[in-house]
């Protein structure tokens, strides 16, 4: 069906609307007066997609905060090292659920801290990517010009490098923490969002309300805070909740390679999966459990982001 | 929508086989009984066509006139079995020849497309495959309905195109469509339609996206072609004028029902039922003459006289000279569009060349003119959201865009748009109210109560009621939007609104309340309006003056009635005469 | 053509400068200065007193940035704390295993994730349809290194399939003339060795492969869903061509724009997840011995190999925008 079919007819004075053929018409009475966020909310709500990925990220989100409670040893607990042998690693038993580790670390404990660290990282480099990204693409997207010019040359040079090698980079000059691990993360991130929210504002900016309000004598600020911005964010706001998931998985990508600092046996996915490595054939389920915890823990983010992304689809926004 | 889908397909098949109850000559190419077609959608199924007949004799033009979502186009793809995939044909028959459409398989369809049924689709600009050469486009329908062999094919195609107007037939068939302008797109897309010489032919609004003057060549086009063939055309169009003159039977569709249908000139001179009634009335034509509102109401004697709109006589010799509000003399603008790489160098492209007019207070000047005639970058230019590139405009004595910040922002006051699109003119995250209460915002206007009030008074000013207040614009309709974009215009009571094609995008019926409710507006308020607008029926309705744009110039300026009576060059009178149903007076 | 590819070829000369300029000033930004990272951290204090002086790390900023930039452009990266070699020497021995991988990855995801993906779109809420949903959510959620663990795991060690670790069995005698074995064991005939490359490529490849081949087919769903959709299909069917070539001309070759942007992006993960990929399977290219040398802090190969797979990446991209003008000509004569 083109476009050119949808309902146009003025309902100020037209005999009442029958249904049309693309649902709720102008103004379907049960939900008017209802903005774009709050639409995409009600959308949210009754999508299982949507509902699977933000019980996943609450169980996540609870399960890293309650730690303290819920983890039977402490991160750095090694209760079982007496009972581990080179050629022996004890599984499951009633006393560790999960079995134990090669250093003697409970599985199940370190799974729940390794939510705790997962979720650190994870958010704090995405909002570190976040507020970076949306500073260079504001700027850009606000002065214009030159400015828009060499932002977007950084923005080329930074993605001209394959984000893990930028990663990797960064954290080798970050030093061996968990904090140069975030930094990492957050700055590959940084490119994406500036190019995402200045290609966004571009878009808005041809926009014809934007022009009446800078015809209504709004300053360029008030044309870009209450109008140009906030209609771009949408696209930023999903790419965020999908970048909690890649975030994750970077994260454990740079442990696995040994930046990020710390023992072997610190209490975090990609690190259980490097010490894992060597026992792969003895003990899988020292590989199995932590990839999974990953695996879930991405899914839950990007099906929220990918929920988040088709609720706010400005095709779906005019139609439905 | 997903897929397109042959609906054909899983339709039921308990249709009778035998024909239809009264075909009684041959002649009858296609016959709609009691059609009904239905969408699937999230809330079940959506009735887009309920109980549709109509008949198409051979070389007959019957046009289905509708705004749109009345069901013209759905029931049009019926027929061709091109239905969305989530649309069938819930009931009812479409006879071609001796076969049912609606329920004969798949591949019987595909076979009588390009052979029996052609479409001419509505846009050139997305009908055509953009990674394919044009002749390659014909020659593929040609050699898959058995019409010609591979190697016979493309002197067909030649043979083609040189039959719909395109000069340089065969050099053209090897072009891609990006190398053709809108008018030769739907050129070759004629010929495409009519390549399988077919009985019968769809034809999906097949001007309506180009410019006036290039439409009458094409209608007349295709209106001598299938005449010479024969062909049946099935005219979809929103165009009460084009059915008059382009069809012997028009049907009017509404809402998904066939309301009213017979020869044209009966329905049109003696329409039976109430929305003929008032398509008819809210027709723009050329001899409607100005809204004049305070006639109809009788309200002269209310009104003060120097907020009256000037009479077309005053203006008309220039009396009112001190009264000039706009002043725009002799302006240029000039774009440098910046080469695509690195090597490649800069051009200037002249938008606007040298125009000069003035806009008398509380009247309407009119800018007329087809894509690329510069009419929208002068309209910017006055609203100051583009500079001069030379020459200079002033507006009550001040010159536009040269005093300082604070000035500049007093002139935004003073002038305020109404722009084409009502989907991309209000902002989508802001309600009614705070869409039109933005303004008002802005310009530190009273507290929030005196706020209110105001944007209640703009509301009821242009017929809005206060529940839609509330609403946000993707829950409008386009005429809503329109009255929306309207009221926050006059919210800061300017003094003159540009209308960048403010109804351009309004189906007729709306077109006729909104320019009823910009001229009351006018009367009451004492406005003064700069309309910009590519349809010289519109004009009419609203204009006191016109000015003729071409290609950045202005090639013609008067009074609406010594323009339209006595043009004076050769593009206005082209303009003029392309205007369809221009004869639809004569004929009443 | 000719003219884009100059353009862009031009464009990649200040994008290399700024990404030296970057790399140069990672080096001074390092923990222990430019001496300690190229020498090591157990260098002895007249060890970086002579290395300051050598690479002139006591004169002016600029000054060593052009001697660093005049270095590059003789070929000279540096030499490697951990090998002794010079960088250059160690990329281009590794390399040639490194693209073995990255085009086998490739095959995988563009010969399964297109025609999935087509598939998916054409049969919208079919069975296949969803099982390409979840192939995708598998490729975007499972890191790439633990799809690697289970893959060598389950057909390596648990069922003994496929060679679990390197590039060939050690034992075979083979020679090595290009260092692509495959190409080396055909070119030389030595039948055996090439199979055996071969086969020790497949589940590096899988497990590189399958992230691309979720993006692959996700966008060749969505690129297919809208074509299939336009207009210009539309007016196809009601020609009344055959099926055939209205799924080839019209509806495959549009949805492939779109298409072979995203495969051009993919090789960016590729060499990514090439560090990744060939660190589980101990494959001994580029990315597993940039993993060491992060692993070592052997800086100037990571600054080596960072530039030279940024100049990779940008060639992978500039052919993928010249192949683009050849399916679309709106591209091809633009001006």
């Amino acid at each position: 069906m083109s476009a050119n079919e949808l309902p146009v007819t003025d309902g100020a004075a037209a005999a009442p609307l029958h249904q049309s053929i693309h649902g709720d018409g102008p103004g379907g009475a049960d939900h008017a007066g209802e903005g774009v966020w709050a639409r995409a909310w009600r959308t949210l709500r009754k999508n299982p997609v949507a509902i699977a990925g933000f019980v996943i990220v609450a169980i996540f989100v609870l399960v890293a905060i309650l730690a303290p409670v819920l983890a039977p040893y402490g991160p750095d607990e090694l209760p079982g090292r007496a009972e581990v042998r080179p050629t022996m690693i004890p599984g499951p038993s009633a006393e560790y659920p999960l079995g134990l580790d090669r250093y003697g670390g409970d599985v199940l404990s370190k799974l729940i801290w390794g939510a705790q660290a997962s979720l650190l990282v994870g958010v704090l480099s995405t909002l570190f990517g976040l507020v970076g990204g949306m500073l260079l693409g504001l700027l850009a997207g606000w002065f214009g010009k030159w400015v828009d010019f060499g932002a977007m040359r950084l923005v080329d040079l930074m993605l001209s490098v394959p984000s893990l090698l930028l990663a990797v980079s960064i954290a080798a000059i970050a030093g061996q923490s968990s904090m140069s691990v975030i930094i990492a993360i957050g700055v590959v991130q940084i490119p994406i969002f500036a190019r995402l929210l200045r290609g966004s504002m571009l878009a808005q900016r041809g926009q014809d309300y934007v022009l009446a309000a800078s015809a209504l004598g709004l300053s360029r600020r008030s044309v870009t805070m209450s109008h140009v911005l906030p209609n771009s964010v949408g696209p930023v706001i999903v790419q965020a909740t999908l970048t909690l998931a890649t975030a994750v998985i970077e994260a454990a990508a740079l442990s696995f390679l040994g930046l990020g600092g710390g023992e072997p046996s610190t209490a975090e996915w990609g690190r259980m999966l490097t010490a894992a490595q060597q026992e792969l054939a003895v003990a899988p389920r020292l590989a199995i459990l932590p990839g999974i915890c990953i695996a879930i823990t991405a899914l839950g983010f990007t099906l929220v982001g990918e929920s988040l992304r088709e609720a706010l689809d400005p095709r779906n926004r005019t139609r439905r | 929508m997903t897929d397109i889908a042959d609906n054909t397909a899983d339709a039921p098949v308990d249709a009778p086989a035998d024909a239809p109850v009264d075909a009684p000559a041959e002649d009858v190419v296609l016959r709609v009984e009691n059609l009904s077609v239905d969408f699937r959608t999230e809330g079940g199924p959506a009735r887009a066509v309920a109980n549709a007949n109509l008949t198409v004799r051979r070389g007959q033009t019957v046009a289905i006139v509708g705004e749109s979502g009345s069901g013209k186009t759905t029931l049009a793809m019926a027929v061709l079995g091109l239905l969305a995939s989530n649309g069938s044909v819930a009931e009812g028959h479409i006879w071609f020849k001796d076969e049912d459409l609606g329920h004969i398989s798949a591949q019987r369809m595909a076979q009588l497309r390009g052979t029996e049924l052609g479409l001419v689709p509505q846009d050139p600009m997305t009908n055509l495959n953009p990674i394919l050469r044009i002749g390659q486009q014909i020659d593929e329908g040609l050699i898959d309905n058995g019409l010609r062999t591979r190697r016979d094919a493309r002197a067909r195609t030649v043979e083609l195109l040189d039959e719909v107007g395109l000069p340089d037939a065969a050099r053209r068939a090897g072009q891609y469509p990006h190398e053709f302008s809108g008018g030769m797109r739907q050129r070759a897309l004629i010929a495409m339609g009519l390549s399988g010489r077919p009985a019968l032919l769809v034809a999906d609004e097949p001007t309506s996206a180009l410019d006036v003057t290039v439409q009458r060549g094409i209608l007349d086009q295709l209106s001598g072609l299938t005449e010479e063939l024969g062909t049946a055309v099935l005219l979809i169009t929103h165009d009460l004028g084009l059915a008059a003159e382009r069809a012997d039977i028009v049907v009017v569709m509404y809402h998904g029902e066939i309301v009213e249908q017979g020869p044209a000139r009966q329905v049109l001179t003696s329409p039976q039922h109430d929305y003929t009634k008032r398509l008819m009335a809210a027709a723009p034509s050329l001899a409607s003459r100005r809204i004049e509102i305070a006639r109809e109401r009788g309200l002269e004697d209310v009104l003060d006289d120097a907020l009256l709109a000037p009479g077309e006589e005053a203006v008309a010799d220039g009396a009112a000279e001190a009264d000039v509000l706009v002043s725009v003399k002799d302006v240029s603008k000039v774009f440098t569009i910046r080469g695509g790489g690195l090597l490649s160098r800069s051009k200037d492209f002249t938008a606007v060349d040298g125009v000069s007019f003035d806009i008398p207070r509380g009247s309407t000047v009119a800018v007329v003119g087809e894509s690329g005639s510069g009419k929208s970058t002068l309209a910017r230019m006055i609203l100051d959201i583009e500079k001069p590139t030379t020459g200079s405009i002033t507006f009550d004595g001040g010159l536009v865009g040269a005093g300082k910040h604070k000035e500049q922002i007093a002139y935004r006051r003073r002038v305020q748009p109404v722009f084409q699109d009502p989907y991309s003119s209000l902002d989508p995250l802001y309600s009614v109210f705070r869409a039109i209460e933005e303004p008002l915002r802005a310009h530190d206007y009273g507290d929030a109560a005196a706020r209110r009030a105001r944007v209640e008074e703009l509301a009821e000013q242009v017929a809005l009621s206060k529940g839609q207040l509330r609403r946000f614009p993707s829950e409008l309709s386009g005429g809503q939007r329109q009255r929306v974009a309207i009221a926050r215009a006059l919210a800061l009571s300017p003094e003159l609104v540009v209308c960048d094609e403010a109804v351009s995008a309004l189906d007729v019926v709306v077109q006729a309340q909104i320019l009823q409710l910009l001229a009351g507006l006018q009367e009451e308020l004492g406005l003064t309006y700069l309309f910009i607008t590519h349809d010289l029926a519109v004009v009419r309705q609203i204009a006191d003056r016109v000015l003729v744009m071409q290609q950045g110039r202005v090639v013609e300026e008067g009074t609406v009635d010594a323009v339209f009576d006595s043009p004076a060059t050769d593009y206005t009178r082209a303009l003029l005469d392309a205007i369809p149903g221009k004869d639809l007076e004569l004929a009443l | 053509m000719l003219r884009l590819i100059v353009q862009r070829l031009l464009l990649l000369i200040p994008l290399l400068l700024g990404l030296s300029v970057l790399l140069f000033a990672w080096v001074r930004a390092l923990p222990g200065g430019p001496a300690t990272a190229l020498l090591g951290e157990r260098a002895t204090p007249e060890a970086v007193a002579r290395i300051n002086t050598l690479y002139g790390f006591d004169q002016p900023v600029h000054v060593q940035y052009f001697k660093y930039l005049s270095r590059l452009l003789q070929g000279d990266f540096g030499v490697s704390t951990r090998t002794g070699r010079p960088v250059l020497d160690e990329f281009l021995t590794r390399f040639p295993a490194t693209i073995e991988l990255t085009v086998v990855a490739l095959i995988i995801a563009i010969g399964i994730g297109i025609p999935l993906g087509y598939v998916a779109a054409r049969r919208a809420g079919s069975f296949l349809d969803h099982s390409s949903v979840v192939v995708s959510l598998i490729g975007v959620t499972v890191p790439v290194f633990f799809l690697a663990f289970i893959l060598k795991y389950v057909f390596a060690v648990e069922l003994g399939w496929f060679p679990s670790t390197g590039r060939q069995d050690p034992t075979m005698i083979a020679t090595h003339p290009t260092n692509f074995y495959v190409l080396d064991g055909l070119l030389t005939g030595e039948w055996d060795a090439a199979w055996d490359a071969l086969v020790h490529l497949i589940l590096p490849g899988i497990a590189l492969g399958t992230i691309p081949l979720a993006i692959v087919a996700r966008m060749t769903r969505a690129a297919v869903s809208e074509v299939q959709n336009a207009d210009y299909v539309r007016t196809a069917r009601a020609k009344g061509i055959k099926s055939a070539r209205l799924r080839g001309d019209h509806i495959v070759r549009n949805s492939m724009l779109p298409v072979l942007t995203t495969i051009g992006l993919q090789v960016g993960l590729l060499l990514s997840g090439a560090v990744l990929t060939e660190t589980v399977f101990a494959f001994s290219g580029i990315g597993s011995f940039l993993a060491e040398a992060v692993f070592n802090a052997d800086y100037p190969v990571m600054q080596g190999f960072v530039l030279m797979i940024a100049i990779v990446y940008a060639l992978v991209n500039l052919l993928v925008d010249v192949s683009y003008g050849l399916i679309d000509p709106r591209l091809r004569r633009q001006q």
